[in-house]
């Protein structure tokens, strides 16, 4: 069941420039959360910002109660949110959206960006499932990938970086951990990535899971604003997704924007 | 407690709140979040006759102090909302409304048709605003004449209760809104959504697909209010009102500008409970200013 619920902010850490964590612990009892779904934060006392942003769900720890998000500041909501301080609280609407089915027994993360921020809860997920997932992430420098030695505890880790300042030099799809032997592939992050991960798992055979992000107003469903065109017409990323099986996807994976 | 009661011809809403209609759905994605039986009204998402797929995305654009959307009726289609969607929602104690729309007289006349078959429907609110295809896209709502003909057609094969909503994109909507009553329309509604556009400077290129698309949300609230009370003083029939409400202070301004009800838009998206912190705002402010009855403030502007 989704609900609307203050949050205190119990944690915050800056992850470089562009990047930054909150520690959000609920007011009750947090209710069961997949890997993959998402909040709706509300940005408050921001006279630029009308509507909620969406943002995946980085981790969650049953014990505090809380739930953890990454940031990346791209524009105005994000940038208001990085100044928040421990002790604020914060409203969200949540848990949205379907998540990762958590399939699989060699199952291979990808993440680049703010992307790597559901495939934490994901890690996490398999891990407990006593799967050990390969997890590949790659940004342009080894700044831009805010979070790493935390996932080492889940999965074999690689990194691919565009300068070369971490791990390979490269995308991740050029990493030579990407052309492993996998059984399920999961993608969250820039859209241009997260498509050639999919035509190529499509090519392969391997099943495929890709976390959509576009752009949303109500994120539950009611506004229709958020569509992808998929094989079975316009779906609602926020609703239906925003994880979705590529194989109904081949439209988009086709399209070159 | 002062009564909320209001009535729009043959509907009595238990209070004047309504959904505006696309930004609720089908009023079920709001279930967890509120009891439902609570609202005035619930106006259900646009039908047509067949179901559409809408505009491409990106059909979504935030702008100072609100939004534009095109997401160009994207629906199931009056049969399968009839088949599938009206069981789920029919016993909801509250006024399922649905809005109907289309792209010729015929597709009008219709969903009109089927919907008047649906015993938990008493009404229908005909959104005038879509374009006539066969009229080279010029939209139904705009022109006195084609608003007039097309409510005429619609009144001859629809028995409950009419709303006709009302597009802002004219020069005079006081002129629609008579021919529309002139027409036999047992109530109107308004404002639709403003005609708008945004650009993305750094992208250089429009942040719709169909580069303009409507505005709502805050943004709109003066011009709606404005638009309610030009209206409510030139008609006889009820007046709804919506454009911008977020709270009970935005509803109230359009109750005293004339209005029996009103519809709540954009504020879903956030906070999908307020609609019921405006019905809970309503009745404070009646004790507040001890009013028994919230139709002694109804037009008092
Ligand atoms: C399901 C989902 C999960 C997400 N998870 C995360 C997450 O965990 N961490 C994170 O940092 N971000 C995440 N995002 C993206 C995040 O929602 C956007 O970056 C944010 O809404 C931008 O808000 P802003 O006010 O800072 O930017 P704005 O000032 O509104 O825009 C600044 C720039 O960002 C672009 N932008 C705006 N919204 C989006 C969007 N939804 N996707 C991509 N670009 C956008 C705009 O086009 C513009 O160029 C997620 C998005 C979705 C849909
Ligand atoms: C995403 C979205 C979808 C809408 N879809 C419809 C629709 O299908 N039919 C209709 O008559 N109005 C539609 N509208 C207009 C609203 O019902 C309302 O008239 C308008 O948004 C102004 O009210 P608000 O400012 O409270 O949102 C839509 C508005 C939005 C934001
Ligand atoms: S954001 Fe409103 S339907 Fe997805």
């Amino acid at each position: 069941m989704k609900q609307i619920a203050d949050f205190t902010i119990v944690g915050r850490e800056q992850l470089g420039e562009q990047y930054f964590s909150l520690t959000l612990r609920h007011p009750d009892q947090l209710p069961a959360i997949e890997a993959g779904q998402f909040v709706e934060v509300e940005v408050s006392d921001c006279r630029e910002v009308l509507l909620r942003r969406p943002i995946s769900i980085h981790d969650v720890d049953e014990e505090q109660n809380t739930l953890k998000l990454l940031v990346q500041i791209v524009g105005k909501g994000t940038r208001k949110l990085s100044e928040l301080k421990v002790g604020e609280s914060l409203n969200l609407i949540f848990p949205l959206g379907h998540g990762f089915s958590v399939r699989g027994e060699r199952p291979l993360l990808v993440g680049g960006g703010a992307g790597i921020a559901p495939l934490f809860h994901l890690a996490k997920s398999y891990s407990r499932k006593g799967v050990e997932p390969t997890i590949l992430l790659g940004g342009r420098t080894k700044a831009l990938i805010p979070v790493r030695d935390a996932f080492e505890q889940y999965g074999r880790v690689f990194y691919a970086t565009e300068d070369g300042s971490l791990g390979e030099k490269g995308l991740v799809t050029q990493h030579p951990a990407f052309a492993g032997r996998y059984d399920h592939i999961c993608t969250c992050g820039p859209t241009p990535m997260m498509k050639a991960v999919g035509r190529y798992a499509m090519e392969k055979g391997v099943e495929c899971e890709v976390s959509l992000e576009n752009m949303m107003a109500c994120g539950i469903g009611a506004c229709l604003c958020c569509v992808c065109d998929t094989d079975d017409g316009h779906k609602c990323v926020c609703k239906e997704g925003p994880v979705f099986d590529v194989r109904k996807l081949t439209k988009w994976l086709a399209a070159t924007k | 407690m002062a009564k909320l009661e209001t009535k729009i011809h043959n509907i009595v809403l238990k209070n004047p709140v309504m959904t505006a209609s696309g930004t609720f759905g089908y009023g079920e994605e709001f279930a967890d979040f509120i009891d439902l039986s609570r609202l005035g009204g619930i106006v259900v998402k646009g039908t047509t006759g067949e179901r559409r797929q809408g505009n491409p995305y990106p059909r979504m654009a935030e702008t100072p102090a609100g939004m534009l959307n095109a997401v160009g009726l994207q629906n199931v289609g009056v049969g399968t909302f009839c088949k599938e969607v009206y069981p789920r929602i029919k016993d909801i104690d509250t006024n399922i409304l649905v809005n109907v729309s289309g792209s010729s007289i015929e597709e009008y006349c219709s969903v009109a048709e089927q919907v008047d078959a649906l015993d938990n429907v008493p009404g229908i609110e005909l959104n005038i605003s879509c374009p006539n295809v066969k009229k080279g896209g010029m939209g139904f709502g705009t022109d006195p004449a084609m608003a007039a003909q097309v409510v005429k057609e619609v009144r001859k094969v629809y028995r409950k209760t009419l709303i006709v909503k009302l597009t802002p994109n004219v020069t005079s909507i006081v002129d629609i809104a008579k021919a529309v009553e002139q027409a036999g329309a047992d109530s109107v509604s308004l404002i639709n959504t403003l005609l708008g556009m945004a650009i993305d400077v750094e992208r250089q290129r429009p942040c719709l697909s169909t580069i303009t698309g409507g505005l709502s949300g805050p943004c709109v609230k003066p011009i709606a209010v404005r638009m309610v009370w030009q209206v409510a003083h030139a008609v006889q029939i009820p007046v709804v009102g919506l454009g911008g409400i977020s709270c009970a202070a935005d509803a109230l301004e359009f109750l005293m500008a004339g209005a029996k009800a009103v519809q709540v838009g954009t504020a879903n998206f956030l906070d999908p409970a307020v609609t019921v912190k405006i019905v809970d705002g309503l009745q404070d402010y009646c004790q507040r200013h001890q009013i028994e009855d919230i139709n002694d403030i109804i037009g008092i502007i």
